[in-house]
């Protein structure tokens, strides 16, 4: 047993910055006013939701302010565009999305096909790469919306979202763009005008802001039908006395994202980058998932052929080291990760899958630790498998 | 985070016998490789007494320890004994497993089941023949969960060994119906035929084996919790569905023997009987 930490899942929230908690606390303390009262003690509160909007405006780069909700997490942003595109516009009845979105758009769209909605998903290729001809071939005059993640949180393949959004517009004008940003925000550049997205979710503890809240782009033309009905808050499209200190906090957690942007595409990339070679050449029954796929700086999804992701992720977090994996024992679900099912990834990678996910906190000397680590802890899980032969038969194969 | 308990977490960081047995006396499978979990049993056996056993496990914390502690159990036993061991003897002995995790118990059982069904006590033994007939067997039988490749063999086993009612317990503990959910309604038909018949079964019982069975759950189930905490509990009579029983030790006059009675003892001899009964006290 160790008293070290190692966190490299950052796909599945990542630790709040100081900074980010120094601009919140203010908010608890003194200025704790409502933001929408007429007194002078509440314009420091309605300023740093002035502020914020601002920053979130810049860090997608919308047009303006009055495009910004803040809602409270991914989950809400997504739930909130689309539904509120559907209930703006009921006689639209066709919704398209991937088969790799994240949990909590897809289980909407199962929810919604009860309710009578048609949803194609559409696939990806090995590398998890989005079946373009598919998608454009799926596209309608009933298509209402078409839903797609900017980036893939299991495996950090990027979809190329401005060919997309070039393909929707020039099958069905009516149709609306939803892109779940919430892997991509803080990892790479977001830019909704040049993309050509219609509505965009993002998620503040993903990059350094607290759990709790998040934010959604909805552009001037797109109409919703609002989710939370109550207040006139967020213009009336989200009800609900504004959330001061997590605003303030989103907005400073964006603010270090676009000022650490070079750092996650040139220093993050390379210790994801040292960790991957690390892991593939020392490792022989591992796999790199994704290919030659585009992917978002810090996340790398390995396979470990015929040994069981659970196993491994124990014996890692013995060592402090914390990963995640696409494995049913994690999940509780009993299946695998339906995100490298929909990759076709082989039966004998899948369940020993585990993703990495790096951060600006992550330090090399953690890398070369895992690295150094984990053949031993590889070797020790391969050893209990009943594949033996199998096992043997790849060693000779890839030793060559 | 599962809560596992101190004795899996013992289990899989240090599995004991780990590997396989060259001319082993008995081989069983479990599980497979799409499934997630697969687990090899190997044993030696000598004048019908188990005398070495290894394990090879594809699987997750709890399944490698269920198997790892399931040779542990076994050694030194005799067949019939080992023939007698649930999947449920295997939890309580890791000291409880997460509900989610019970199906890691039943795939130790399972391969030991199948273990002993090749066992012939002078043959000498073939593993490819033997995971042919693997494959053959679980073909034969009525498979209920296509996806986890569940039979209703097991399933009905699995509802007897451990009490299950529910379709998401028979989930948590085979994992049928864990995936596509089609076969959800198979599983609430074999639940209900189960406890039909052994609704059934008690109402054909003469006076005297319906006391005997009652006193055998009594003695066997009650008894022993209520000792570990200084009391114990008494048959007096049965007139029918109503049971009485005297407290003792510390349970009688205990404050809480009411709540002892009616939310442990009863509905243990519920659960048990699978019928409606009522325990009544006797001061």
């Amino acid at each position: 047993m160790t008293n070290k930490l190692i966190y490299l899942d950052n796909n599945a929230t990542t630790k709040v910055d100081e900074r980010v908690l120094e601009a919140m606390l203010p908010y608890f303390k003194e200025e704790y006013a409502n933001p929408s009262s007429m007194y002078n003690f509440a314009k420091k509160s309605a300023d740093a939701i002035k502020q914020a909007r601002g920053v979130i405006k810049d860090f997608v780069n919308a047009q303006s302010e009055k495009e910004i909700i803040f809602t409270s997490c991914g989950s809400e942003s997504a739930n909130t565009a689309i539904r509120g595109v559907l209930n703006y516009n009921k006689t639209r009845k066709h919704i398209i999305t991937s088969a790799v979105e994240h949990p909590c758009v897809l289980n909407l769209y199962k929810a919604l096909e009860k309710q009578g909605y048609k949803v194609d998903y559409i696939g990806v290729n090995s590398n998890g790469e989005l079946n373009l001809e598919e998608l454009d071939a799926a596209i309608n005059e009933d298509t209402a919306l078409v839903s797609i993640m900017w980036a893939n949180n299991e495996t950090g393949v990027i979809n190329p979202i401005e060919k997309i959004s070039q393909i929707i517009k020039s099958k069905n004008k009516e149709t609306k763009f939803f892109v779940d940003a919430v892997q991509a925000a803080g990892k790479i550049p977001i830019d909704v005008q040049a993309a050509g997205i219609d509505l965009l979710g993002i998620s503040g503890h993903k990059f350094h802001a607290p759990k709790g809240i998040g934010a959604l782009y909805v552009n001037s033309k797109t109409m919703i039908t609002p989710l939370i009905i109550g207040g006139h808050q967020e213009r009336g499209k989200r009800a609900g006395t504004e959330n001061t200190p997590y605003i303030a906090g989103l907005a400073k957690a964006a603010e270090l994202a676009i000022d650490g942007l070079n750092y996650e595409a040139t220093e993050i990339k390379r210790l994801r980058d040292k960790l991957e070679t690390g892991i593939v050449s020392r490792i022989y029954n591992a796999r790199l998932n994704t290919g030659a796929a585009q992917r978002v700086p810090n996340t790398t999804n390995i396979g470990f052929e015929y040994i069981e992701g659970e196993l491994i992720l124990l014996h890692l977090s013995d060592l402090g080291i914390c990963a995640s994996s696409g494995s049913a024992c994690t999940s509780g679900s009993l299946e695998p990760s339906h995100v490298l099912r929909a990759m076709n990834v082989p039966f004998t990678a899948i369940h020993g899958s585990v993703r990495w996910s790096l951060s600006r906190f992550t330090k090399e000397d953690e890398i070369d630790y895992v690295i150094e680590k984990l053949p031993g802890i590889i070797e020790k899980v391969n050893s209990i498998s009943p594949y033996q032969k199998e096992l043997a038969a790849l060693k000779a194969l890839r030793g060559e | 985070m599962w809560d596992y308990s101190e004795k899996v977490m013992d289990h899989y960081r240090n599995p004991r016998n780990v590997g396989s047995l060259e001319n082993p006396d008995a081989v069983g499978v479990a599980g497979s490789l799409t499934c997630g979990d697969q687990l090899k049993i190997y044993l030696k056996i000598k004048d019908n007494i188990v005398t070495d056993a290894k394990f090879q496990t594809f699987g997750c914390g709890s399944a490698v320890a269920s198997s790892s502690i399931l040779t542990e159990m076994i050694i030194g036993k005799t067949v019939d004994e080992v023939r007698k061991i649930t999947n449920k003897d295997i939890a309580d002995e890791l000291g409880g497993l997460p509900p989610e995790k019970m199906h890691c118990s039943v795939m130790g059982y399972e391969a030991l089941e199948d273990a002993l069904k090749n066992y012939s006590a002078d043959g000498y033994v073939d593993l490819d023949e033997i995971l042919d007939e693997h494959y053959g067997t679980e073909k034969k039988e009525k498979m209920v969960c296509t996806c986890f490749q569940v039979t209703e063999n097991l399933i009905w086993d699995a509802i007897k060994q451990n009490g299950l009612k529910t379709v998401e317990e028979v989930t948590n503990y085979t994992k049928a119906g864990g995936a596509c959910g089609k076969c959800k309604g198979a599983i609430q038909d074999i639940i209900d035929t189960y406890y039909n018949k052994q609704k059934t079964e008690i109402e054909k019982l003469t006076p005297t084996q319906w006391i005997l069975k009652v006193n055998n759950i009594i003695e066997t189930q009650i008894s022993p919790e209520l000792q570990k905490d200084g009391g114990d509990i008494e048959l007096i009579d049965i007139k029918n569905k109503s049971i009485y029983v005297k407290l003792k030790g510390r349970c009688s006059g205990c404050k809480n023997s009411t709540m002892t009675l009616k939310n442990f003892a009863e509905k243990v001899l519920k659960d048990s009987l699978g019928t409606d009964i009522t325990l009544i006290e006797v001061k």
